[in-house]
């Protein structure tokens, strides 16, 4: 059994929270300068430009990427060797957390949903995140953080297709989705589509898609390909940087489903689209 | 496509001359207000009281920025998504508001009342918050500091850039980029 302190856990969490959001991830920096090369529209290219400077600012200022901070997301592999000391896991999550935002200067971003009071006082700096737990071999703890913003919340679905509408309904419906956010999700994207499982689950597995690093391929070939073919449509829409027009909206589909055996149920095919804008911050840590 | 440097606030000259696509370098003073500060100021206006900022020619930015570290002006101030503010926008429009400055599409009623009453919405980048917060020189909160991110401030800015969504005249950068570059 090896044991974990409470404490190591909770500055783990605080660091990556705050270098996270000021220092844009190496692999969308390069997807960004990519699309730059790419892109054939000035006004677009102008766009493209900002987000680099941008982020050379952020990092050598220590200044947040982008004022929305987002909600702070995990997903955490627990080792079932893993013993913690001194408090527990999602406490340890929790203080990381208000520790992060608060200590970083990040925006507290978290509201009651029908008064829509912050609930800095309340409830805690940025708290609750949310946090998905799944428990595996081994003795280590492997957290994967999101802060995720807003906006492009706002233009993320969820939906049961029949069976029979298969792939085409799957790249109709993603097409809809992106067609429909447009400007309002701060493109360039990285469009995270979960197909299977549950209702639910679907909608989990597209947020957790948009973690592969941008760049890298779907270990199912099948599922490489029709990432590449849904990219290439949804290019055609010209929505462009910031929605100003242009060949460079998505910098890449990825899709996930759920394992062993890519299951869903004999009578459903859930999809779920979740947006990730061009300031993503996600982070991997092993503790 | 034109590039101007414009001073606010803005006047009905300066808002006719510019079209959608337009880059725009703003310096001057601007307000920042997003949904809950937006609500106060159409209930005073509702209620005819006066608004803690004079609306004649002025221009809003749609902007929640992080706290400013010790030594900061402001923290990070890029824009919001605006068409949380498309219900409050056209009533402030009708009462002197000259330009919006924020991100993503307007509801036909703002775009109608931009070519009614002459004003302008701006987007600016998403995202590149690091990068606006730089061209912000002042900040002070003059109403509703208990919104926190969204207290309207106060804020001074030099060669702010901008590029112009919606004119006066229902042109509309969106959807004519779209149009342009799209391949079906
Ligand atoms: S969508 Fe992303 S880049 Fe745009 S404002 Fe929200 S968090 Fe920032």
């Amino acid at each position: 059994m090896r044991r974990v302190h409470y404490k190591d856990i909770v500055k783990a969490i605080r660091d990556t929270i705050i270098y996270s959001t000021t220092h844009l991830s190496e692999d969308m920096h390069k997807a960004l300068q990519e699309a730059l090369e790419k892109e054939e529209s000035i006004v677009a290219k102008a766009v493209l430009e900002q987000l680099l400077e941008n982020a050379e600012i952020a990092a050598s200022e220590e200044k947040p990427l982008c004022q929305d901070t987002g909600l702070a997301i995990f997903f955490v592999k627990v080792g079932s060797d893993v013993q913690i000391e001194g408090g527990t896991l999602k406490e340890a999550i929790y203080e990381g957390t208000r520790r992060g935002y608060e200590e970083g200067y990040l925006r507290a971003s978290t509201c009651d949903c029908f008064t829509r009071a912050n609930l800095k006082d309340e409830v805690g700096y940025n708290l609750p995140p949310i946090i998905y737990f799944d428990l595996v071999e081994g003795d280590k703890i492997e957290i994967e953080f999101a802060a995720k913003g807003g906006g492009s919340e706002n233009g993320s679905r969820a939906t049961v297709l029949a069976p029979a509408q298969g792939k085409e309904g799957i790249l109709n419906f993603v097409k809809q989705v992106v067609s429909d956010a447009g400007p309002n999700v701060c493109p360039p994207i990285v469009v995270g589509v979960g197909v299977g499982g549950s209702f639910d689950y679907a909608a989990v597995m597209s947020k957790h898609a948009l973690f592969r690093d941008v760049g890298t391929p779907n270990p199912d070939p099948e599922l490489d390909a029709f990432e590449k073919e849904i990219q290439e449509e949804l290019n055609k829409l010209g929505i462009g940087a910031m929605g100003m027009g242009g060949t460079q909206t998505v910098l890449a589909v990825h899709i996930e489903t759920y394992q062993p055996g890519r299951m869903c149920h004999i009578a459903s095919l859930p999809v779920a689209v979740n947006i990730q804008c061009h300031s993503s911050r996600h982070a991997h840590i092993t503790i | 496509m034109a590039e101007y440097k414009l001073q606010t606030p803005l006047s009905d000259e300066d808002v006719s001359k510019l079209k959608a696509g337009d880059i725009v370098y703003l310096s001057g003073t601007l307000y920042t207000a997003r949904d809950a500060a937006h609500k106060r100021l159409v209930d005073l206006i509702l209620n005819g009281e006066p608004l803690p900022f004079d609306l004649q020619g002025a221009v809003i930015y749609y902007v929640g920025p992080t706290p400013p570290k010790p030594g900061e002006v402001i923290g990070s101030a890029g824009p919001t998504t605006s068409y949380r503010m498309d219900s409050y926008a056209p009533i402030l429009i009708e009462h002197g508001l000259k330009g919006m400055i924020g991100k993503g599409k307007r509801n036909q009623d703002v775009k109608e009342a931009c070519k009614k009453h002459k004003a302008v919405y701006f987007g600016a980048v998403g995202g590149a918050g690091a990068l606006l917060a730089k061209r912000i020189k002042d900040a002070k909160v003059i109403a509703y500091p208990e919104l926190g991110p969204e207290a309207v401030r106060e804020i001074v800015v030099e060669d702010f850039p901008v590029v112009v969504v919606n004119d006066i005249y229902g042109n509309d950068l969106y959807e004519e980029g779209r149009k342009l570059w799209a391949k079906q």
